[in-house]
Parts: structure tokens; sequence; C-alpha cells
């Protein structure tokens, strides 16, 4: 739109048409204070904080309901302004209780911050204040009456934001209170997204409520462990006595993609980090059966000597490894070299939820290319194939739903389910959950009718006029299908591509070769030149086995040692745990999981928000993960692995490039609160290694991935200062895809579940037992 | 939508309420009156009014709520047979109307929004009713009554009662 000039403060400024008086005002620099007022919701004008003097308009205006003009002169800050303010504040705090020294949001708080800023600090009021008692309106959400301001942005963002419309407004003027859907309680989506929201400390968390003071936390901004969104989160974390507690999840500084969503996982279900039964020592099996604690020195001896006779004896052939969907990118790489190089093996799998090869194989044939979740943001139109994306990707779902409400864009979407999406869709087929495939058949113009369904030509035909489109789809396609999809979708002038798979790495695990018969990069094992050079090393140049077939050879006793990293295969995979009883067993895992309960060998590991490196969302955004919980007596699956291949007598120095080029981490990456850095310089010392670049360094790996890998190979800088980087997924060179036997077992979770890692999360587990199940409800018209 | 015969209300008004629905171009225009006539004919805003009016016009039952508990003129209580709503707005206020609040609670036996044991009478102190010419002014249910006295209005209650009892 055409841009105005107008002088605000003395400062000539321009601005599109249309633009908020506020918001231009912000992007200039210029702060104008606002409780009712954000970015994003629709206009309120409740509070007139942000009150301005404009010339030739008799009273002061609301900066956040008042679009720039050409030739508009505004005053931001006057002693007039000031009063007005100073009164709206006044009124504020009339009745309001004033507890700040033990209010959640105190130090963090907005009307705290203009009341400093504008001094309110007399009061002319002399009536008793009136005061309600808090209520839990849900595990997540407790409500605090007499704090609350009434801005209504909780009312909104629950609404417009999340599309849920649970809380509304009761009665009115000063008796005007915030109400849940169920009248002494809400069901919702538990999203937390009100309280993060409340400038005030009205609405708190049931998680982080009466817990703490801001600023007696650290905070450190990394990555959200559960779906493959790839949430940015910022955790606060708080000195415990066995190491550092998280004890927040949110994302108020807006940095990331998803801006500052996050769903209740993100935001609550970090509980499973400081869980009293999770291991902290290694335990080894006992022949009775029972679990006895050992000293790493032991229990690495231990399980390093077994794993070296077999290897010597038995061959790599006769080990499997199996990898985790949660473990950072390098973590996931280092693991298939130590397997490929140290063990000798190309049996090497792990949980896939989504068909990648294929994907990036058929992306590759045709020339296109993949979707960022950032693209959702500002598409001009999306078709949605199979997944729930409200229950799968929380963030995929609020990216477009914003897209839809705030710029108008056109939502395609077909499922087999009635899915909540639908409510924004401009077009939605329901289809037999066996027709997928048949669905791009008939959209390609294959076919004249589809399941005899009459909406479906109009369906089809609107889709077809679109110019400019990106596509998703779930773990519904697989192999030919996401073939013939992607060539569908090539017929757009301007098309990218998004799988979607449902762990925080799962990407990450594929990308790096988690896989029996794909190195890093997609890279097959029989053509592992490059990596042979790199590693200085021979490798095993035939496919390995995948997990059911590890599985099957050990029920068939023809594995001999099997070693799984942060996973619970017995579990996902309902693995008759007989089956692994002449298998010897090394599992490393935060908790005695099913596959930890066989377990020879159990190492103490750490979470995601316990480690550095990098991780990347299914929509191939790669992020850096920083260390924010510690945790005493557990160690991350990099340095296990590393540790695992010393006590094997494997020279480390081969396994991870410590200590070559500029880029190695001098601790940087780890935080100041985790006690590693000494930890480390035991060890090193101890091994006469350097101290600066030490073998536990993810980045010595990073390096690696980023010589051998060239979808990985992006600028650093802004990796390390934070920021989302989409990888270079064109120059992934695969060829084989639709072919292979693409193992998905789709998760399917929902918004109150996540794996292996929801079961240890009491959050979740409160929420759910909560619940009534009842259907969604829809929006008012 | 909803069926005769799954509806709370008369089928006059369900048929009412089915074509009032049509009448405004969004269908939450309808809310008010909707809410009006149900409260005439069942007495009261239930919850079961809540919830099948939320479902005709196709909006959450906290929307219905959230507009409920806005007008001081729905109520989510029963009320007596007769409901007295005093006015003590301005003009009743100067000809007598406080008084005139007081002598029927002393009569009555019962408060603001209180309803008698035998319930046949419910008092409110209501705001203006608009009659402040004929101040101070009562209104029973939908009849007015004016240029009141506490003599007056003792003779009001008298027939109310009479007419219940026969
Ligand atoms: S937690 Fe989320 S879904 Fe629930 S009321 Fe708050 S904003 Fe709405
Ligand atoms: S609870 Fe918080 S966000 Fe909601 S209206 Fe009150 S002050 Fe605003
Ligand atoms: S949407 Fe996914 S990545 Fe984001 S907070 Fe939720 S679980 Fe985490
Ligand atoms: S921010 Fe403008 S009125 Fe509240
Ligand atoms: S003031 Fe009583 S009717 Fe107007």
């Amino acid at each position: 739109m055409a841009d105005v000039t107008f002088t605000v403060d003395g400062k000539q400024l321009t601005a599109p048409k249309g633009t908020l008086l506020i918001e231009a005002c912000r992007k200039a620099g210029i702060e104008i204070p606002a409780f009712c007022y954000y970015p994003g919701l629709s206009l309120q004008g409740a509070c007139r904080m942000c009150v301005v003097r404009v010339e030739k308009m008799p009273k002061l205006q609301t900066a956040c309901t008042t679009p720039v003009a050409d030739g508009m002169v505004v005053t931001t800050e006057s002693p007039e302004i000031a009063q007005a303010r100073k009164a709206t504040i006044e009124l504020l705090l009339g009745n309001h209780p004033l507890d700040c020294p033990v209010c959640d949001a105190g130090g963090e708080c907005e009307l705290q911050d203009m009341t400093f800023k504008y001094g309110a600090h007399q009061s002319q009021f002399v009536e008793i204040k009136n005061h309600r008692e808090e209520q839990q309106w849900s595990p997540v959400v407790y409500f605090d009456r007499p704090r609350c301001i009434l801005c209504y942005r909780c009312v909104r963002v629950c609404g417009e934001g999340m599309d849920v419309w649970a809380l509304g407004i009761q009665n009115r003027g000063s008796g005007a209170v915030i109400a849940p859907n169920k009248q002494d309680h809400l069901e919702c989506e538990e999203c937390g997204m009100c309280i993060d929201i409340c400038p005030v400390g009205a609405l708190t968390s049931g998680t982080y409520r009466y817990k703490t003071r801001p600023w007696e936390m650290s905070h450190v901004s990394t990555v959200c462990t559960h779906c493959a969104d790839g949430c940015k989160t910022t955790l606060g974390v708080r000195r415990a006595d066995d190491g550092m507690e998280i004890v927040r999840g949110d994302n108020r500084d807006k940095s990331g993609f998803n801006n500052d969503f996050l769903c209740i996982k993100g935001r609550y279900a970090f509980d499973f980090a400081s869980r009293e039964d999770r291991i902290t020592q290694p335990l080894l099996k006992q022949p009775d059966g029972q679990f006895k604690p050992a000293t790493w020195d032991e229990a690495l001896d231990f399980a390093g000597k077994q794993l070296r006779e077999i290897r010597d004896t038995r061959g790599g052939k006769s080990i499997g490894v199996i990898g985790s969907t949660r473990i950072t990118n390098e973590e996931a790489y280092l693991l298939q070299k130590f397997a490929r190089t140290v063990l000798g093996t190309n049996n090497i799998d792990h949980h896939r939820t989504a068909d990648y090869p294929s994907f990036l194989a058929a992306l590759k044939a045709k020339g296109q290319k993949e979707a960022s979740i950032r693209d959702f943001a500002d598409a001009k139109a999306i078709l949605v194939l199979g997944s729930d994306p409200t229950e799968q990707h929380p963030l995929l779902a609020w990216q477009i739903r914003n897209n839809v409400r705030n710029n108008q864009a056109r939502l395609y979407a077909a499922n087999h389910q009635d899915i909540k999406l639908r409510r924004q869709a401009t077009g939605f087929l329901k289809i037999q959950q066996e027709n997928y495939g048949a669905l791009i058949a008939f959209l390609a113009g294959n076919e004249k009718t589809f399941e005899g369904n009459a909406n479906a030509a109009g369906f089809r035909e609107a889709l077809r006029k679109e110019e400019s489109i990106v596509i998703a789809f779930g773990s519904e396609y697989r192999g030919r299908d996401i073939e013939a999809l992607i060539a569908f979708g090539a017929g757009f002038p301007n098309v990218k591509f998004a799988c979607l798979g449902d762990y925080a790495n799962s990407r990450g695990a594929s990308d790096m070769g988690l896989l029996p018969d794909l190195l890093p990069g997609y890279v097959p094992v029989t053509g592992a030149g490059s990596f042979m050079q790199e590693y200085g090393a021979a490798l095993p140049q035939t496919a390995g086995m995948d997990m059911v077939q590890m599985f099957d050879a050990a029920g068939r006793g023809e594995l001999a040692a099997l070693y799984v990293a942060s996973a619970d295969p017995v579990k996902r995979f309902g693995v008759d745990p007989a089956a692994l009883k002449n298998t010897f067993l090394i599992v490393q895992d935060m908790f005695l999981t099913e596959t930890a309960k066989l377990a020879d060998v159990i190492l103490p590991a750490a979470n995601l928000y316990e480690k550095a490196g990098t991780a990347t969302n299914t929509y191939g955004d790669l992020q850096l993960v920083k260390k924010a919980g510690d945790k005493a007596g557990v160690r991350s699956d990099f340095d296990l692995i590393v540790r695992l291949a010393g006590h094997m007598g494997h020279d480390i120095k081969s396994l991870v490039p410590f200590g070559k080029g500029l880029l190695a981490d001098f601790g940087q990456s780890r935080g100041t609160q985790s006690g590693e850095a000494d930890r480390h310089a035991v060890w090193l010392t101890a091994h006469q290694l350097e101290l600066k670049a030490s073998p536990f360094d993810p980045f010595a790996i990073f390096d690696e991935i980023q010589r051998l890998v060239p979808a990985y190979d992006l600028p650093r800088l802004d990796l390390m200062a934070g920021n989302d980087e989409h990888l270079k997924s064109d120059l992934v060179q695969i060829q084989t895809g639709a072919t292979r036997r693409d193992l998905v077992l789709p998760s399917n979770d929902t918004l109150f579940t996540s794996g292996t890692l929801g079961e240890y999360s009491q959050m979740l587990h409160s929420v759910m037992e909560s619940r009534k199940q009842s259907p969604a409800e829809t929006a008012a018209d | 939508m909803a069926a005769e015969n799954t509806t709370i209300f008369s089928p006059q008004l369900a048929a009412r309420f089915d074509r009032l629905v049509t009448l405004y171009p969004v269908k939450r225009s309808a809310l008010v009156p909707m809410l009006l006539y149900a409260q005439d004919e069942i007495g009261y805003i239930s919850d079961a009014v809540v919830a099948e009016v939320a479902q005709r016009i196709g909006i959450t039952e906290l929307d219905v709520r959230n507009v409920v508990s806005y007008y001081s003129l729905m109520r989510t209580k029963p009320v007596g047979k007769y409901h007295v709503q005093v006015c003590t707005n301005i003009s009743c206020m100067l000809r007598g109307g406080n008084e005139l609040l007081h002598h029927c609670s002393q009569r009555l036996g019962i408060g603001h929004k209180q309803t008698t044991p035998d319930g046949l009478f419910s008092l409110e102190e209501v705001e203006c009713i608009g009659a402040c010419s004929w101040a101070p002014a009562v209104q029973v249910n939908y009849d007015y009554h004016e240029n009141l006295t506490p003599e007056s209005m003792d003779k009001v209650l008298d027939q109310y009662r009479a007419k219940a009892s026969k």
C-alpha cells in the first residue's frame, strides 16, 4: 500500500497507509504504552493507556486504534498525556490487591512498569477493596480475579489465536469478570497462551505459580523437545540441590518462527526432567535380575569390553544400534559414526514417523522446494493432506489460523477425520482413510470422480486455480504416494512442500543417517567414498538390518548385542521381551523404560534440555539447542557415545575430530551453570588431552556434518545467534526413495501425549485426567 | 437444528424461535429476544435454556452466559409467581421509592432478589422503568402500578394474593 508521511514528536516518519499509529511509532523506536493492544489480535480500545495528542483532534486519541494519515502531527509524551495515563493507572489500581511481593508477575508486570513510569503512587480511593479468592480452572490455568485489569487479551488470544473460545466476559462495568467456558472450570487446549499474554498476574499457571521470583532464574533459549515443529522456547532455570531445575517455559521474547506461541507441551511438559525416578547412576544387571548401581568406570568398562569382544568374535553384523528422535543432530550423527566405524555395522535405525527419504528423493527428482515453517505464516494458499495439525503440529495449526485470519490466506484440507482446522478451510474434503493415494490421482486430473463425492470436483477446481501454494502432508503419504503427490504439486506455478513427521528431531535422525541403508545426507552405504576419506577408515558397504529385522534376528538368537540410545523400541514397537534374552543390551535413558528394564547395562542420559547442539524440525529448519537444565549424575548421549568408544579402546580423536579448526566450543554452548566444564577438565587432564577443545564438543561434530552433508552447510553465525536456518534440501543427493521399505510408524500423539516423554510428564497426565472428553465447540459467527 | 421433540420450549415458542433465527443477517442477533421469550416461558434462564439457545444460534454456551450476565433484566434463578420490581431511581427516589421498597420488604418478609417461602412473591430493586411521570412506580411482572404510597402498595399486594388463591 502507498506510504503516508506524518510527524511524531517532531520526527518525520513514513509508514504504509492503514498502519496503526502505535505500530508505526514502535517501528520507529517510539514506545507507546499499551495494555489492551496486542499485535495480531483484534483491536479492543479498552484501556486508554496509549492515548496521544493528535493535532486538530479535540481530545486525546488512542494510538492503538488510530491509523496513520498524511500530514498527521502527533505528540506521544507531554504533561497532559502523562496525567491522562496516570489517571488511568490510578483507576486500575483502585481495586488492585497490590500483592506484588508474592505475585508471579512481580518484576515482569506491565502494570508495575507503568506505575513506576507514571507514578500513580497515591490513591484518592478510600473504599475497601473487593477481594475474591483465587480459582483453579484447570491443572494449567489459575485465575486471581482482583489482579485482572480487564484488557481482554486472554479472551482474544484464546478465541482468535487458538480458535478455542474458552474465555468470556461476564457482568458489566466494574463488575465485569473473565469467565471460563464451563462456569467453574475450563475445558480447553491448555496452551497457556492466555497466561503468558496477561500483562499482570491475574492468570497464572499450575506449573510456575508461587514457585519462584523472575529474577531468581537464568533464562536459556533452546528448542522444544516434543513435537517436530521445533518451537523456540526460553527455559527459566533455577539452581536445585542436584543441578539446575527447569521451572518455566515460554517464548515471551518472541524470537524464532513461533513468535510467542507454544502449546501445552512446550510450555509446561518439561516436568519429566525433575522427576524423582530419573536414573542418575549407571546400573548393572545382576544374575538375579536386579539392577545394582555401579561407578561410571565399572559400567563403561563392562559395556565396552563386552561390545569389543562381541565385535571381535562375532563381527559387527551381530550388533545393532537404535537411535533416538529426540537427540541432537550431532548425537545422531555421532551414533551412526560410532556404529559404522567403531562397531563396524550398518544395523542402525530409529523410530521413523515420516518417509523423509522418499520425500527428499521426490523433491530432487522434480526439482522442487521444501517449505520452512515460516512459509505457512504468509503463504497465499495452503493445502493440508492428512495429519491433524491441531493435535500433532500445534505450531503449524497456529501459523495457518493466523495466516487465514490476518492475511485471508486460503486453506484447503483433505482428511478422513473432521479435523478442527477445517473451520479455517476454504475447501474441505472428507475422504476415506484408504484413499489418500487415490485423492492425488483425482486432484491431478487422472480420475473424473472421487468416491462419488459431488463436492470433490469443486474442491479440485478451486484448488487448481491457486498460483502459489504450500503443501503439507502427513504420514498417510509414503513412498510412491509421495512421488505422485510431488509430481501433482509440481503443476502449480509456485509451490513448496512439507513432510510432517512426529518428534522433535525425527528429521535430524533421518538426515543424520540413523538408517541401515543411508549415511548422513542420504548417501547410500554403497557409495560411502567421501565418508571413508573423512573418517580415514573403511565402512561396511552393504545395507544393514532395520528395526524390525534387528528384533527378528534377536528372536533367532542372531543379534549378540544391541545399543539403544534414548529410545524405547520395546514399548513403541511392542517387541516381545523374550526376543532379547540372548542379546547383550546397553540402554542409555532417563527412565527405566520397557527397553531399559531388559538391559544388561543402563547408562543415565540427559534429555534435550540438558545438552547443546542443533536440531532440525520436520520442515528442515535448523536451530541451536542450548543447555538449560542439569541433573547431577547424568550425561548427554554425545558424552556417553564418546566414553563408550573410549572404553572399547577406540581412539576417540578419530571419532570426534576435536582440535581441528577454529570453530571449537570453549564452553559457551553449555551455559554457565552446568559444572560440566570442571568435569571435562578432570577427564581431559587424566587423558593428557588439550583443554580448549574437548571430545565432548558437539561443534567439532557439527563441523564434520557441514563438511559432509551439503544441505547442512549453512551460515554458522546466524545459527549461533539463535536464528533458524532453512536447510538447503535441494543439495540432498538422494536417488532411491519410493522403493525402500519405509517402516513408518506414526506416533499418533495428541495435544496431551508425547511418546515416551509424555508418559513421564505429570502435567500432561493431570490434564488428561481432568478432562471429560467433549467435542470441541464451534466459533461464534 | 432443534427438532420439536427435543426442545424444552412449548411448540409455539419453538416454532417462533425457528423463525427468529432466520430474520437477521447474523444468527446471533436473535440472541437477546430469544432469551427474553425463553425467560417469560420458563420463568428464568436455566442451564437448559442456555444450552438450547446456544445450540439454536450456533454459538458457545459461554457466549450466551456472557450476554445473560450483562443484562440485569435477565435472571438465572427462579422468581416468585409475582415479581415485584420497585424503582428507586432518581424520580422515584424523590417521591418515596426507597420507603416503598422498605415497606414491601417488611410486608413480604424478604429482601432484594429474594422470594417468599410460598413462592408467591419475589422482590427486586430496579433502575428506572420509564414511569417517572407517575413516580414512585412498581412493576409486577409486566404490569405497572403508579403513584404509590405504602397504603396503596398494600392493596396492590393484596390484589395479587387474592388472584393467586382463586
Ligand atoms: S490455556 Fe489456551 S485454550 Fe485454554 S483458555 Fe487459555 S488460551 Fe484458551
Ligand atoms: S486476566 Fe489478564 S489478560 Fe485477561 S483480561 Fe485480565 S488482565 Fe487481561
Ligand atoms: S507445537 Fe510442538 S514444538 Fe511447539 S511447543 Fe508444542 S510440542 Fe513443542
Ligand atoms: S492500548 Fe489503546 S486503548 Fe488499550
Ligand atoms: S425513576 Fe422510577 S420510573 Fe423512572
